[in-house]
């Protein structure tokens, strides 16, 4: 019996992957890995990705990939879309990258309903740059650039992308999380359902997924999935936002 | 073919589309405008696409996405618009990737003034005005004709030295229309060696600058643009040989400066005129023939301070003087030219270098 196996995509998984202890991108990269192959698109797909963590979500990932400019990945991926419309192509962005810098361009490909998908991987922090505060750091919570906690009187509450994205008629949008099984079990589902309104040609999808970067937030891993459940899942709730049940 | 009448950006956007162009992406300024109106009508009639940007700096990034997939690609800018495609434009070509920047010049720093044509992005074009050391080709036409001419050579040399590359045009030339005679269709061909298609059987294929790979990047560069440096300049010389001064001007400029050495000559003045076409690599060439025998160089160009003047006094090695001529947003007059001749031979003018 078969109780785990790597992904056929996930090649050189003796190497390093770059990926802190602790950190969600393990298993997102796994559950992009996994609906890749489930929906066997891999051959066309091409993954544009942003600047920090998210490159080791793309790291021994045997897909094409492109290294984006910072937040410009849906305007890249817009491009490549419309010229090689049969291709699937993805975006995967980090908070920082998605809703500081490239805010403009995730929301005007949303507006053109370009046939991308969106991962969105949003743990409240600038991971690689070592931890500074991002706009969906949350109320309170000490960075180092919020070093008495991030205050919503001069940084505002936390950015809500995917509730401003899910107000257009776009195809899919759906917040998910990884912090149990069964959390991790309903986001592949939305990843899936993401890619399957690309493949069917419906518009734009998009898929957040709230992650934990015990690094920055100076927890251990448990505890950092704990305060996902506890403090980051009440002011961003999960499930599905935007679905069109297949019709295009 | 028969000759048609167009106003130089319609006939640039024309000549980009029958050059195999089939994306194009922009963002409305002035007085580059018509490029991308003229394309929103008629990419799709050849089964190209155009995207209208939500921002300069969005095109930029579609123009390089655009480029991955090997077709060949284009956008257009000017002024604060074209700064903001820099950052753009060294990503593509720290990934070696082919594409084509059109900045229809338009004057001044900041805002500029939109309606007056300008030749003052001289250095950022051709310097490089984003970050690292890279090196786009730039080519300055003086001419709507010229300007159709030099759009399949700017494809092709994308191409050739997989670097974005910018033909610089401004609003003068871009607003003016005159006769052209336009080249044949070229076939559009996505299947160029660096384009990302998806691995289908094969491996997957990351897209990532050999500055991060390469250990002798750094020498390939040097290598690429002495190649080019040798090797691509383009000039059009006037009655140069037994010139005692030669002005040397490009774009909407030199064509003042064409007509100024006509008249002169008239006068019995020896007046030549060197018209850079490249702008990078700038033409030393022409000069080295002529450094020992003319007794000044005059830079002419619509600018406040000059920005081709370094490179003219680095061409002539600082050997002769290098005299300004900067007319702003005006176009330089032909009279204003021929008095700074007269007082150049005269010694009353103050070189520059």
């Amino acid at each position: 019996m078969v109780v785990c196996k790597t992904p056929r995509l996930l090649i050189e998984p003796s190497l390093a992957t770059g990926i802190c202890p602790g950190c969600g991108y393990g298993i997102i990269k796994r559950l992009l890995a996994e609906v890749l192959e489930e929906l066997v698109i891999d051959e066309e797909a091409i993954g544009v990705y942003g600047i920090g963590c998210t490159g080791y979500v793309t790291r021994h990932f045997d897909i094409d990939w492109l290294w984006a400019q910072h937040g410009r990945a849906p305007a890249s991926a817009t491009a490549i879309k419309r010229l090689q419309p049969e291709k699937i192509v993805i975006t995967v962005q980090g908070d920082g990258d998605l809703c500081a810098i490239g805010c403009s361009e995730v929301i005007h490909a949303a507006v053109r309903n370009e046939k991308i998908t969106v991962f969105f991987l949003n743990n409240g922090i600038y991971g690689m740059t070592g931890g500074q505060m991002a706009p969906t750091t949350l109320p309170d919570q000490i960075t180092t650039t919020s070093p008495q906690g991030k205050s919503p009187e001069l940084a505002g509450m936390p950015m809500k992308m995917t509730e401003m994205i899910s107000v257009l008629p776009v195809a899919y949008v759906a917040r998910g999380a990884i912090y149990n099984p069964a959390e991790i079990r309903k986001t592949k589902g939305y990843m899936k359902q993401a890619l399957e309104a690309q493949v069917n040609n419906e518009g734009f999808s998009l898929v957040e997924i709230l992650s934990p970067c015990p690094t920055n937030w100076h927890m251990t891993p448990v505890k950092a999935m704990e305060r996902i459940k506890n403090k980051v899942v009440p002011y961003y709730p999960l499930g599905e936002m935007v679905t069109k049940g297949g019709e295009s | 073919m028969a000759k048609v009448i167009m106003r130089g950006n319609q006939a640039l956007a024309e000549a980009a589309l029958r050059a195999g162009c089939r994306f194009f992406c922009g963002y409305p300024i002035t007085p580059q405008s018509e490029i991308m109106e003229y394309l929103a009508a008629r990419m799709p009639e050849v089964g190209g696409h155009f995207v209208q940007s939500e921002s300069e700096v969005a095109a930029g990034s579609m123009l390089l996405g655009a480029a991955t997939t090997g077709f060949r690609v284009m956008t257009g800018s000017s002024g604060t618009g074209f700064t903001l495609k820099q950052d753009a434009i060294s990503w593509m070509a720290s990934y070696d990737l082919p594409g084509v920047f059109v900045n229809v010049c338009r004057y001044g720093s900041g805002l500029g003034q939109s309606t007056k044509a300008g030749q003052d992005a001289y250095l950022q074009a051709t310097k490089g005005g984003g970050q690292g050391c890279y090196r786009p080709l730039v080519y300055g036409p003086g001419s709507c004709q010229e300007m159709v001419d030099l759009m399949a050579l700017t494809f092709e040399k994308a191409e050739q030295y997989r670097t974005p590359v910018i033909l610089l045009s401004d609003g003068a030339l871009g607003q003016m229309m005159e006769p052209v005679e336009l080249p044949e269709y070229q076939e559009p061909d996505g299947d160029k060696p660096w384009a990302l298609k998806g691995k289908g059987k094969g491996k997957g294929r990351r897209l990532i600058s050999p500055q991060r790979t390469d250990p002798l990047y750094e020498q390939h560069l040097r290598e690429k643009c002495a190649h080019i440096a040798a090797t691509e300049q383009r000039w059009e010389a006037v009655q140069t040989e037994d010139a005692e001064v030669i002005l040397v001007a490009y774009g909407i400029s030199g064509r003042v400066c064409k007509e100024a050495v006509r008249v002169a000559r008239a006068k019995g003045l020896k007046l030549g005129l060197i018209r850079p076409i490249s702008l990078w690599p700038f033409p030393t060439k022409p000069f080295e023939q002529v450094v020992e025998t003319a007794k000044g160089f005059l830079v002419v160009e619509m600018s406040a301070l000059g920005q081709m003047t370094e490179d003219v006094a680095l061409s002539v090695k600082c050997q002769k003087p290098v005299y300004l001529y900067p007319s702003g947003p005006t176009p330089p007059k032909g009279n204003v030219i021929l008095q700074m001749v007269e007082d150049i031979l005269q010694g009353k003018l103050k070189e520059v270098f």
